[in-house]
């Protein structure tokens, strides 16, 4: 890329070339730049400024194994402030001014679709970290995380099957990841023969703080003599008060236990976890997993943010994984262009750090295994289930109408990401 | 006996003999005094190595494996044997080493659990035992069947409440019978006396039932409530239908549910005023700022942010004194936040006075700057802040009816900041300066005050209690840079629904508005609830432009 890139770098080469001795010196002036597209102010900060250092630390090394197709990896931080629109303006910066090959960022959902029109038109390449509710699949994005299958389906079988559970509070904040995942949830509840009446679905406001009436509703709706529990999308800031209020009712874990996809062990280290002990969270990496990759990381994690009581989290592990899957995509197509990295990404294998190997699968999600975890009081988590082996995201939900049609499959024949496999017809659309 | 198995595989044979010795004592739910007598460890001692203790079983192996030793431990009749299973509850119990030993940690002290005798420190390759949800449950039932006889009658009672969740197959009801003979405490008799009741009305003779019904009709317990309902509702249609026992029995749980609503209502109230003594704290400050002084401060979120740090800074100071550190945090924060309140005053908004949308945008500017300090300084996280014991847990009345003490402590807190405030305002010379300066600054520099300085101090005040409610709000919700902004809309509403100026008038309006959420709530949701306290306020200043309680005098024409 970048070949009319002005060779403003020959200075820059001619050093480099004094300290490098490999026969590839004489390109060493070219670098291959990555975007990293995470707030860094903002309320998004909290959770996305780690993805930051994760990036850094994963170019970092790359580099020092020697960079990429021969070429020093170059970073591009860029800060889009928690704000929505300014997503999109700096996606578009990144590709036209910085010419990336490629974008690892985001975290909301909101963001993403702000990306998404820009990634398609500028035809780029953007890797998205964190669980969400599916029902997409664009041609020039990676879905890392989770999708509701392989999060919030296997946790509700979890508590169903393990844990007995026959009512079900689905609480969640409102906005479009909680609606998206607790209407497959109520659909897939109500398939499975759970009444309409033992299911109590509640949204609350982005940093909802006074949680009195909601918990004793959730009190009084457990106390009905069938074992409850509640699955909760409550994103980030609202859960501390949240758990507060369910120890302070009483509520403890053993009588109504809280599933929940947003908290993890970033968020855990940022509150006091006594009164959360027991309550679960369902992922597809814990810190906890005892891996020799697992370890490996967190003790290069640890260094590299000069912190020793640094935590790692699943989003981590997903730019972890997404970022050696583009390495290994673009080594194989010898190249960064996005249509032949996109090509030869699928299908590409690579390591994660719970002790299996992730693949990329056609549909742009890939394999992963589900965990479910009991917070300790270090604010750890304790494995208490997991999936046989790894579970393919699945784009498109089976337990939605309209939805469970639908197929993603971006190889021949089909190269479509909202294929109906019942009138064979592709939307046309690349969503 | 299967639940026995994988322990077996284990201990072997000197514990087989052990087992087959005392198995009629490990039947029972009570403990077995048999093993207590030397005499089969002796045995069993001389065939091999002394027999590992049972308690040993709990390190390693599965949750279920655990669970198993657990109720071995707790039928085997050690003992310490309760310390043990509370300490595993607690997350307290280490377990490991060579020779395995299981180890009990209190605080940074560490004591071996079989002997008591004190350790130095944690043996090599002890880690703590994990614990899950069921055997948490599992544990929290065994213990409460060891502590049927406990010395401490509210340790009985909570015991013998514990077993209402399993009482109905009336498996308890041999034991409950013997306890009810020796028990004299009337608390605890009548717990027991419910337990029973509710066996007897699952699974008694019909006499029985309907004494049953009688004993429980008066009882708020979710379990006693279903238990009714579910007798209630199989009138006649069964086999085993009773007429006048389902009716008896949905009388019972009627009347049961007309209390549970009284008791909803009043919990409602709580709710509001707790919601109303929150809004009370973060608008309070402003009232003075904002009321008093006419300056339109969007900064005073971070300046509660500053309190809550504060707070966050001294609980770091002294890690080992929670409560102290809370305590000490009040004044502290008063006057870090004051220092920064006055340092803006003096800084910005001294130049802007009289243009109100050029101190809105460079008190913004302030509170923007704020927030990234913090995150540059304290990082993008939240931080935790503990609460001290007495500030955790709730105030339980009776089953249905609970004050979480934390909320109740603000709310007297909130009360307390308010009436030292108006202290402030009405009887000292501080407070005459500002009321004069506010009412007519010409005349007031006329005869003396220094305009200026009051200015300062006022605002000094102003942002102090807005610390002092940081220090308040870290308690309830997350510290972090964004704690400010969540508060600050609903501090201006609160005060421009009360009546600018007019501190009574943030009284009402904040515990008003508290109310009148709390009763939208739970038929509107959360979202719509606030959404409707928005445009019933926008209606409301529609009709009465200066709110609640307008200020009265020439300050108001202004």
């Amino acid at each position: 890329m970048n070949m009319k890139r002005i060779a403003s770098g020959i200075a820059a080469a001619g050093l480099a070339s004094g300290l490098t001795l490999a026969s590839w010196m004489a390109q060493a002036e070219e670098t291959i730049k990555v975007g990293i597209l995470h707030s860094l102010s903002g309320t998004m900060a909290i959770s996305e400024t780690t993805l930051k250092d994760t990036m850094l630390m994963l170019i970092d090394e790359q580099n020092k194994k020697g960079g990429l197709l021969g070429k020093k990896l170059e970073p591009v931080v860029v800060d889009p402030a928690s704000n929505w629109p300014l997503f999109a303006e700096k996606t578009r910066e990144l590709l036209t001014k910085d010419k990336v090959a490629a974008i690892f960022g985001c975290w909301t959902s909101v963001s993403r679709k702000s990306v998404l029109p820009v990634v398609e038109e500028l035809n780029g390449l953007l890797f998205y970290p964190v669980q969400y509710e599916g029902e997409e699949s664009s041609r020039n994005v990676f879905y890392t995380g989770a999708a509701p299958n392989q999060q919030a389906i296997p946790a509700v079988d979890y508590l169903m099957n393990d844990v007995g559970v026959k009512r079900w509070v689905l609480a969640g904040t409102d906005y479009v990841y909680p609606r998206t995942t607790n209407k497959i949830l109520e659909a897939y509840l109500l398939a499975k023969g759970v009444a309409k009446e033992d299911i109590l679905i509640n949204y609350t406001p982005f940093g909802h703080s006074d949680w009195q009436n909601i918990v004793a509703d959730i009190k009084r709706f457990g106390s009905a003599g069938k074992k409850t529990a509640v699955v909760s999308t409550i994103n980030g800031d609202a859960n501390v008060p949240f758990y507060r209020e369910l120890a302070n009712q009483g509520i403890s874990a053993e009588a109504i236990p809280v599933v929940a996809f947003s908290v993890g062990e970033e968020e855990l280290s940022g509150l006091d976890a006594k009164p959360l002990v027991g309550h679960l969270a369902a992922w597809n990496y814990f810190m906890s997993v005892e891996d020799p990759a697992n370890a490996a990381f967190i003790k290069q994690w640890q260094a590299f943010t000069k912190n020793p009581k640094r935590v790692s989290n699943d989003p981590m592990e997903a730019h972890y994984i997404g970022f050696n899957m583009w390495v290994k995509a673009v080594e194989k197509a010898g190249t960064t262009d996005t249509d032949k990295v996109a090509e030869a990404i699928i299908g590409v294998k690579v390591p994660n750090l719970s002790g299996g190997t992730s693949e990329m699968l056609a549909n742009h999600h890939i394999t992963k295994p589900v965990l479910i975890g009991e917070i300790q009081e270090d604010g750890q988590f304790q494995t208490v289930w997991q999936t046989e082996g790894l579970v393919p995201g699945d784009a498109w939900s089976d337990f939605l109408e309209g939805s469970k049609d639908i197929v993603a499959d971006w190889t021949a024949p089909i190269k479509c990401g909202n294929y109906n496999s019942k009138t064979k017809v592709c939307s046309g659309q690349n969503f | 006996m299967t639940e026995r198995i994988p322990l077996l595989h284990r201990n072997a044979l000197p514990l087989l003999a052990l087992l087959l010795w005392c198995g009629a004592g490990l039947a029972t739910a009570e403990p077995a005094i048999d093993t207590a007598t030397p005499a089969p460890s002796v045995e069993a001692a001389a065939n091999a190595s002394p027999a590992p203790h049972p308690a040993l079983a709990l390190i390693g192996g599965s949750f279920n494996a655990r669970a198993a030793a657990a109720r071995q431990l707790a039928s085997s009749g050690e003992p310490q044997a309760v310390a043990i299973l509370e300490a595993l509850l607690g997350g307290q119990l280490y377990g490991g080493g060579e020779p395995p030993q299981l180890v009990i940690k209190q605080g940074s002290a560490f004591s071996d659990a079989l002997s008591g005798a004190a350790l130095a420190e944690l043996p090599t390759g002890a880690r703590k035992i994990p614990v899950n949800n069921s055997l948490r449950g599992q544990l929290r039932d065994l213990l409460a069947t060891l502590s049927l006889r406990h010395s401490d009658p509210q340790v009985r009672r909570d015991a013998a409440l514990r077993l209402l969740g399993n009482a109905a197959d009336g498996r308890y009801q041999p034991l409950l019978a013997e306890l009810l003979t020796s028990e004299q405490h009337p608390e605890v008799r009548q717990a027991l006396l419910l337990v029973q009741a509710l066996g007897q009305l699952g699974s008694g003779s019909e006499q029985q039932q309907a004494v049953a019904v009688d004993t429980l009709a008066d009882s708020l317990q979710p379990e006693i409530r279903n238990a009714l309902e579910v007798l209630a509702s199989a009138d006649g249609a069964s086999a085993d239908g009773n007429p006048t026992l389902a009716a008896a029995a949905r009388t019972a749980a009627d009347a049961i549910d007309a209390r549970i609503q009284r008791f909803q209502l009043l919990e409602n109230i709580f709710f509001g005023l707790s919601l109303g003594s929150v809004l009370l704290l973060a608008a309070i400050g402003l009232a003075i700022t904002f009321g008093v002084m006419g300056v339109i401060n969007m900064a005073h979120g971070e300046l509660i942010m500053i309190g809550a740090y504060t707070t966050y800074s001294i609980q770091l100071l002294l890690p080992n004194h929670i409560s102290l550190a809370l305590l000490l945090s009040i004044p502290a924060a008063f006057v870090v936040s004051g220092l920064v309140g006055i340092a803006i005053e003096r800084g910005i908004i001294r130049h802007l006075y009289g243009r109100p949308l050029e101190t809105l945008l460079a008190t913004f500017g302030v509170s923007l700057i704020l927030q990234q300090a913090v995150r540059s300084i304290y990082s993008p996280l939240n931080r935790a802040v503990s609460s001290p014991e007495w500030l955790s847990g709730s105030w339980q009345i009776n089953p249905v009816f609970a004050l979480t003490w934390n909320r109740l402590y603000i709310l007297f807190f909130a009360l307390a900041v308010f009436a030292a405030l108006w202290l402030v305002l009405k009887h000292t010379r501080l407070g005459l300066q500002v009321r004069a300066v506010a009412q007519n600054r010409g005349m007031a520099r006329a005869i003396g005050v220094r305009a200026s300085r009051v200015d300062a101090l006022t605002f000094g005040l102003g942002s102090g209690i807005a610390g002092v409610a940081g220090v308040a709000l870290s308690q309830l919700t997350n510290v972090g840079p964004n704690l400010g902004q969540d508060y600050i809309i609903d501090s201006f509403l609160v005060v421009v629904f009360g009546g600018v100026g007019n501190l009574w008038g943030t009284l009402v309006g904040a515990f008003g508005l508290g109310i009148i959420n709390k009763f939208l709530e739970p038929w509107a949701g959360a979202m719509l609830a606030k959404i409707l306290v928005l445009i019933a306020i926008i209606l409301f200043i529609q009709k009465r432009p200066r709110g609640l309680f307008p200020q009265k005098g020439r300050a108001a024409e202004g």
